[in-house]
C-alpha cells in the first residue's frame, strides 16, 4: 500500500493532536531546557505516551503492545519532529524494543516499556562517526559470563536509561559483522561510568566507560557472535524512524517559515511576494514531499520484510537528513535577524536537525551504504 | 459484478492471445516501433498494421471512449483490466497519438455532436495524426500572450501567424491550434481551431536542436482559410479548452517516473565510478533518484485516489526534470572523453552527449521550472501574489 489505511490515518490524527497539545515547544523542549533538567525530557509526558499505548507501538500484541509496524511508528515520529518533542520514544519504543524482540529480554523489559516506566538506550558508536561494524568494545568470556571493557559515545538517553543495549566484540576483528554480540547492560552495573552531557539541541547523550563490567551469560541478546542480526534490525528501525522524525522537523520548520513569509513586511510588501523567496520555498516544498515519500517507502518495505528495505532505509535517512538540513537553513535565513535569536523557535529546529542527522549515521554514511548495496 | 469482471478478464485474455501478433509483444526499441498512424504513416510491418486494425475494430485503441465515437465503451475498471492484460503479455500500444491523449478528451467535453462523430472516429482508427499549435515565438511561458490571428471572414476564418515547438508538425495531418479572435481580452480573446495541415498557406520547418535532429517544427500560417464549423467551443472561449487539455497533459505526467528509457534509475551500477569524489556525487544522485522514484509511486497512487493537490503535477514536473538534467551531467562526467564523441558507431552516434543536451529542454518544455515553482508558490503554498 502506497497510501495510508483508515486506521493509519486515525493514528496519525491522534498523534498529531496529542503532540501539538502536550508535546509543544514551550511546554516541553523549552521548559526542560530552561530548568536544565537531568534527563532532557519529561517523564510525565512519557507516561502519557504509555497511556495512549504508544510506548508499545512496535511491541507484539502477545506482549500487550499495539503490534504495529515501522509505518505507524513513522506517523508518530513525524509529529514528534514537527513539535520538537523531547522523549525517549525513538530509542526505547523503536530501536530498543526492536533489538530485544523475540528474546528472553523482551519478557523482562516489555512490561516496563508498556507502562512508561522504563527507558532503554542503544550503545553502538565508539568514535564521533557512526560505524557499527567497527565495534571494538571488548567482551571477554569469564566463567559463565563476560567481562566488558571499552568506551561508547553518543548514547542518547544513556543517562536516564534503565538498560543499555550494548554492542560488543566477542570474536572477529573491528570491521567485521561476525563476532559482534549484543548485551543488555543494567544502568547500575559495577564498573560502568556514565557521563551524560547536553547536546546542541538540549537532548542528553552519554559517554559510557566500561571498566571490567561483569555480566552473566543471560545478558546476551540473541546469539553470541551473532549480534549483527538484532543490531541491524534495531538500527534499520531506528534509521527509518529518524528519517520520519527528520521529515517532521523539515515540515515544522517549513510551516513556521511560510507563516513568516505571509506576515513579515519590508519595503511595504509582504516578503512572501518576492519571487526570490517564493522559488526557494517551492523548491523546499518539493524536497520535503520527496523525503516523506522515501521515508514511507522505507517503512513499508521494512514492514513487508522486503529485501530492498535495507537500501531504502539508507535512501530515506540520507534524503530526510539532507532535506531537513535545507529546511532549517532556509528557515533561519528567511527569518532574518529574528531567526538568530534564542527567543524565536526556528533556531531550535536547526539544533534538532543536527542531532537527528547524525543519529544512526549521517548523510555520508547512508550514501556510502546506498553505493555499497548497489554494488559500486 | 466481480463475476462479470472475471469473465471480462478471461475473455480479454483469450482474445489478446488470439489476436496480438507475436511481433507486437516485443519491447519497444526504437521510434519506429511506436505506431502513430495518420495519412503519412508507413507501417513498420504487417503485424503493426494488423494489430492497429483489430484493436481499432474493437474500439480498444481508445477503450474508455463511448462506442458511438469509435471507442470500446469500457468502464474505468474494465479499461484497467485490459491494460493489465496487455501488460501481462507485453503487448505494445496499438496506437499512440496526440489525438488520443490530448485532443480527444477535449472534444468529448467541448465538441459538437457532429465534431465528435467525425474527428473522434478518425482518431480511434488512427487515420488522422494531430499536432498541437500552442507556443509562439513571443508566447512561451506566457502562453496566453499568443498573437496568431484568426479573422472572421463570414463563411471562414482567415488565419495568419506562426507557431513554434509544434511536435511532429511535418508528420501530422491536422492541427489543433490556439488563435487570437479578439484583442479586447488576453485569455478571453483566444479560440480553439482545427484544420488540415494541407490547407494552402500552411508550411512547416523542422527545428535543429543543440542535440541534433528533433521532432519539433516551426509552423507558419499565411492567409489560411478555415471553415467556420472547425472551431471547438465558443468563439473567445478557447482558453477553457486549452486549460482542460493541459490538465490531461498533467495526468500523463502523473503516470510517468524518471524517464530513463528503460535503464536503471540509479547511476552507480551503470557507471561503476572509480574516482572517489565522483562516486560520492553519484551516490548523492542515486539517493535522490531512488527517493524520487518513491515519490512517483506515491504521487501516482494519490492522484488516482484523488488525494493529490491539483497543482502537484507541477512539483513532479519540476523535480523530475531537474533530476534528469543532473543525471545527464553525471553521465557526461562518468563518461569522460568517451562521452564527447558525436557521430561514431562506438558512441552509438553520440547517445550520451545528445541525451545530455536534449535533457536541458526538459525543464523548459511544458512549462519551465520557474513557472512550476510559481505555480507551487501560488496554489500550494498560498504565498501572496506580488
Amino acid at each position: 500500500m502506497t497510501l495510508l489505511t483508515d486506521d493509519q490515518k486515525m493514528l496519525q490524527e491522534t498523534a498529531a493532536s496529542f503532540l501539538a497539545e502536550e508535546g509543544g515547544i514551550a511546554k516541553q523542549l523549552r521548559h526542560w531546557r530552561d530548568i536544565n533538567c537531568k534527563d532532557g525530557f519529561g517523564h510525565d509526558l512519557w507516561k502519557q505516551f504509555a497511556e495512549l499505548g504508544l510506548t508499545g507501538i512496535c511491541i507484539p500484541e502477545s506482549h500487550g503492545g499495539l503490534g504495529l509496524g515501522a509505518t505507524e511508528a513513522a506517523l508518530v515520529l513525524e509529529e514528534i519532529g514537527r513539535n520538537l518533542t523531547p522523549s525517549p520514544f525513538l530509542t526505547t519504543a523503536i530501536a530498543g524494543a526492536r533489538s530485544i524482540e523475540g528474546t528472553a529480554h523482551a519478557d523482562r523489559w516489555f512490561p516496563a516499556i508498556l507502562s512508561g516506566e522504563a527507558v532503554l538506550a542503544l550503545a553502538v558508536d565508539e568514535g564521533p562517526r557512526h560505524a557499527p561494524e567497527s565495534t571494538a568494545l571488548e567482551a571477554k568470556r569469564q566463567g559463565n559470563g563476560f567481562v566488558l571493557s571499552g568506551a561508547k559515545q553518543f548514547v542518547t538517553q544513556g543517562g536516564s536509561a534503565d538498560m543499555i543495549v550494548t554492542a560488543a566484540r566477542t570474536g572477529g576483528s573491528p570491521g567485521e559483522r561476525d563476532g559482534i554480540t549484543l548485551f543488555a547492560v543494567p544502568k547500575d552495573a559495577a564498573g560502568l561510568t556514565t557521563d551524560s552531557q547536553a547536546l546542541v539541541d538540549s537532548s542528553k547523550a552519554a559517554r559510557l566507560t566500561f571498566s571490567n563490567v561483569e555480566l552473566n551469560a543471560d545478558a546476551v541478546i540473541g546469539q553470541v557472535d551473532g549480534g549483527w542480526a538484532p543490531l541491524s534490525r534495531a538500527l534499520a528501525a531506528g534509521s527509518a524512524g529518524a528519517a520520519a522524525e527528520l521529515v517532521g522537523v523539515a515540515a515544522g520548520a517549513s510551516a513556521m517559515t511560510l507563516d513568516y513569509l505571509r506576515q513579515r513586511k519590508q519595503f511595504g510588501k509582504l516578503i512572501g511576494e518576492f519571487q526570490a523567496l517564493q522559488h526557494r520555498a517551492a523548491h523546499l516544498y518539493s524536497e520535503i514531499e520527496i523525503a516523506r515519500a522515501a521515508a514511507f517507502k522505507a517503512t513499508r518495505l521494512l514492514d513487508a520484510e522486503e529485501p530492498q528495505a535495507e537500501l531504502y532505509v539508507s535512501v530515506a535517512k540520507a534524503k530526510a537528513a539532507q532535506v531537513a538540513n535545507l529546511a532549517v537553513r532556509e528557515g533561519v535565513q528567511m527569518h532574518g535577524g529574528i531567526g538568530m535569536t534564542d527567543e524565536h523557535d526556528i533556531g531550535l529546529f536547526m539544533k534538532r536537525e543536527a542531532v537527528l542527522g547524525e543519529l544512526f549515521g549521517d548523510v555520508y554514511y547512508h550514501r556510502d551504504r546506498v553505493a555499497g548495496l548497489s554494488g559500486y | 459484478m466481480t463475476g462479470d469482471l472475471d469473465t471480462f478478464r478471461s475473455d480479454t485474455r483469450a482474445w489478446l492471445e488470439a489476436n496480438c501478433p507475436s511481433e507486437m509483444r516485443k519491447p519497444i526499441r526504437s521510434e519506429a516501433d511506436i505506431c502513430w498512424g495518420g495519412r503519412k504513416w508507413t507501417f513498420q510491418s504487417d503485424a503493426q498494421r494488423q494489430w492497429l486494425e483489430v484493436m481499432a475494430e474493437r474500439g480498444w485503441t481508445v477503450p474508455d471512449w463511448p462506442k458511438e465515437y469509435g471507442g470500446g465503451g469500457l468502464s474505468p475498471t474494465e479499461s484497467r483490466v485490459l491494460k493489465d492484460e496487455m501488460q501481462r503479455i507485453g503487448a505494445r500500444p496499438p496506437l499512440t497519438s496526440f489525438g488520443i491523449s490530448m485532443l480527444g478528451p477535449a472534444l468529448l467535453k467541448f465538441g459538437t455532436e457532429e465534431q465528435k462523430q467525425h474527428y473522434l472516429r478518425q482518431i480511434a482508427r488512427g487515420e488522422i495524426r494531430w499536432c498541437q499549435g500552442y507556443s509562439e515565438p513571443g508566447a512561451g511561458s506566457d502562453l496566453a500572450g499568443l498573437q496568431t490571428k484568426a479573422e472572421d471572414k463570414g463563411d471562414h476564418w482567415l488565419v495568419n501567424g506562426q507557431k513554434v515547438w509544434t511536435s511532429y508538425a511535418d508528420k501530422a495531418d491536422w492541427i489543433f491550434c490556439l488563435v487570437r479572435t479578439s484583442t479586447e481580452s488576453k485569455q478571453g480573446g483566444i479560440s480553439f481551431l482545427l484544420f488540415d495541415m494541407e490547407t494552402p498557406g500552411v508550411s512547416t520547418r523542422p527545428i535543429l536542436l543543440i542535440s541534433g535532429g528533433s521532432p519539433f517544427c516551426e509552423t507558419f500560417f499565411d492567409d489560411v482559410e478555415v471553415p467556420k464549423n472547425q472551431i471547438v467551443g465558443e468563439v473567445n472561449k478557447g482558453w477553457d479548452v486549452a486549460k482542460y487539455l493541459l490538465g490531461h497533459e498533467r495526468e500523463m505526467i502523473a503516470g510517468m517516473g524518471l524517464g530513463t528509457g528503460g535503464s536503471s534509475v540509479t547511476l552507480g551500477p551503470l557507471t561503476k565510478p572509480a574516482d572517489p569524489l565522483l562516486r560520492a556525487e553519484i551516490a548523492d544522485f542515486d539517493v535522490d533518484a531512488l527517493a524520487f522514484q518513491a515519490m512517483s509511486e506515491r504521487f501516482a497512487a494519490m492522484w488516482k485516489a484523488g488525494e493529490a493537490h491539483p497543482a502537484s503535477p507541477s512539483m513532479m514536473k519540476y523535480a523530475g526534470t531537474e533530476l534528469n538534467k543532473r543525471r545527464n551531467e553525471l553521465m557526461m562526467a562518468a563518461g569522460g572523453s568517451d562521452a564527447l564523441e558525436w557521430d561514431s558507431d562506438r558512441s552509438r552516434r553520440g547517445a550520451t552527449p545528445r541525451s545530455w543536451l536534449r535533457s536541458k529542454g526538459n525543464s523548459i518544455e511544458g512549462g519551465t521550472s520557474e513557472i512550476q515553482l510559481n505555480i507551487i508558490a501560488k496554489h500550494i503554498l498560498r504565498l501572496p501574489a506580488a
